[in-house]
């Protein structure tokens, strides 16, 4: 299935400053695998070492969160877009 | 003329609008969805926002100028230059005043009838409760993790809606949290990401007119919850992307796991809430790397005398553009594929903005094998500041 995955603006440095990537996957899970074979920067980002995906980021399936349906296990259509949500607080410099 | 009032539990609520009320908000007025009741409505409502800054600036000037009769600003911070970049209700005059302060005296001016109160705090887990309580309202116009939290947490608790905004570069989330039916901040994010892993404004800069955009949309959202008019944002985070200029939509469930909102909540007070993003105190630095370092005026000193030095700049072209110390642009990201560049047999000085990205680049060609390198403590700030002046800093 070809799946569009956008790339929110914290994280498109690490993706060739690209706002989406193409993906070919069965599920929501394999798309985003897919983006970090491509963009391999992203992975420690998206994924904590153990291979769980990192809890201040969200994953949707055209609207819906990814949590409430079968997490990485969803399945994806052609034309279906997944969109990364990580959280953003602007301002700051709260490091 | 004086507007006649009625007492409800102790509080005196307007039940009329003056002669030069009606003139002010006709425009609100001759519409059905506001009238002199939504009018009222609105005068009778208690805002208080947080943060007075990019977002609160459209926050409390389209507020204030709706006619809420109570707007309360929290902020403990002061009017920097940088700020007037985006913080519109700040003037040149301001640089140096009290934010909470110089904001009152703006949105006074603009709206002499409503009741404006500044609370010059740092808003924390001992006051939140506190001062939210008289108000029937929360925006969330911070600019910090822990904050977020500590907002949806204060709202929860005490059962008030909470109209949330974010910004970063050109993109920006905005829903209305902290209502039964719908989700809270922890619904969404359950947890902050690690400190050092998302830049700040500072950092990653931004788009001065995004947040007049995003705190503009809180509000509407926190007029139309007043009124009762229209659709809410509750439920639903509304995407901005600026440079495409679209808009998206994702919905937002209440998670019923929430500790905080859930039907098994296990948050009943408010926390330490640095301690949980990780952060202590409010600029607590990243671990420093312990790496060699170069003061600007010790590297000055050995450029004088002749030493052969070679000067890398690990920060990005545009940024090279503004000032730099002439040296080689190597920007950090790059530096993995591109580290067979350097000599490692030459002395080095890396440098960058501030001495952060600079020290990591260190950090990484020391484990690379380069034995002579340096870091340039505080960076080209640093060398503005001690050494040559006229090096612009930004």
């Amino acid at each position: 299935m070809a799946v569009k995955v956008m790339i929110p603006t914290p994280l498109r440095v690490y993706a060739a400053k690209k706002d989406s990537a193409e993906v070919s996957a069965q599920t929501v899970g394999e798309a985003l695998s897919g983006l970090t074979t491509q963009f391999a920067d992203l992975r420690k980002h998206l994924f904590t070492e153990e291979g769980k995906l990192r809890s201040f980021v969200n994953v949707y399936l055209n609207d819906e969160d990814i949590r409430y349906m079968s997490k990485e296990a969803t399945p994806v259509k052609d034309g279906d877009v997944v969109s990364i949500v990580p959280s953003i607080a602007g301002g700051t410099l709260a490091q | 003329m004086a507007t006649k009032t009625q007492t409800l539990g102790g509080t005196a609520l307007a039940t009329s609008l003056s002669n030069e009320e009606i003139l002010r908000y006709s425009r609100h007025l001759i519409m059905p969805e506001v009238g002199m009741e939504g009018q009222l409505k609105l005068k009778n409502a208690k805002v208080l926002l947080i943060g007075t800054g990019g977002l609160g600036a459209p926050l409390g000037l389209y507020l204030a100028a709706a006619g809420v009769g109570k707007l309360g600003l929290v902020d403990f911070d002061v009017v920097d230059f940088t700020n007037l970049q985006r913080q519109v209700t700040f003037g040149t005059s301001d640089v140096g005043k009290h934010k909470s302060e110089a904001a009152r005296a703006r949105l006074s001016n603009l709206n002499p009838d409503i009741q404006i109160e500044s609370f010059e705090t740092q808003l924390t887990s001992t006051n939140a409760l506190e001062l939210f309580k008289d108000f029937d309202i929360v925006v969330d116009g911070t600019d910090n993790f822990p904050t977020r939290y500590l907002v949806n947490d204060a709202c929860i608790l005490l059962g008030k809606p909470n109209v949330y905004g974010s910004i970063f570069r050109f993109e920006g989330q905005t829903t209305v949290f902290g209502m039964s039916e719908g989700p809270c901040y922890r619904c969404l994010y359950p947890e902050p990401p690690p400190p050092g892993l998302v830049p700040s404004c500072a950092e990653g800069g931004v788009l001065g007119v995004l947040p007049g955009i995003v705190g503009s949309i809180q509000a509407m959202e926190t007029i139309k919850l007043i009124l009762g008019a229209g659709d809410s944002l509750i439920g639903r985070l509304l995407l901005f992307d600026a440079l495409g200029m679209k808009f998206r939509e994702l919905k937002l469930r209440k998670n019923p796991d929430c500790p905080m909102c859930g039907k098994n909540r296990t948050i009943h007070q408010l926390i330490d809430y640095h301690e949980f993003c990780g952060v202590r105190g409010e600029e607590a630095p990243a671990p420093d790397l312990k790496v060699p370092e170069m003061t600007p005026r010790e590297l000055k000193a050995r450029l004088d005398r002749g030493d052969d030095l070679y000067i890398l700049d690990v920060r990005e072209p545009h940024e090279y553009q503004i000032c730099n110390l002439k040296g080689h642009l190597l920007p950090l990201g790059e530096l993995p594929r591109r580290v067979y560049e350097l000599d490692s047999s030459r002395e080095i000085v890396a440098h960058c903005r501030s001495g952060k990205r600079s020290a990591e680049a260190v950090d990484f060609l020391r484990k690379a094998g380069f034995r002579k390198i340096h870091n340039l403590k505080g960076g080209i700030l640093a060398w503005s500041d001690e050494v040559d002046p006229s090096v612009p800093k930004y």
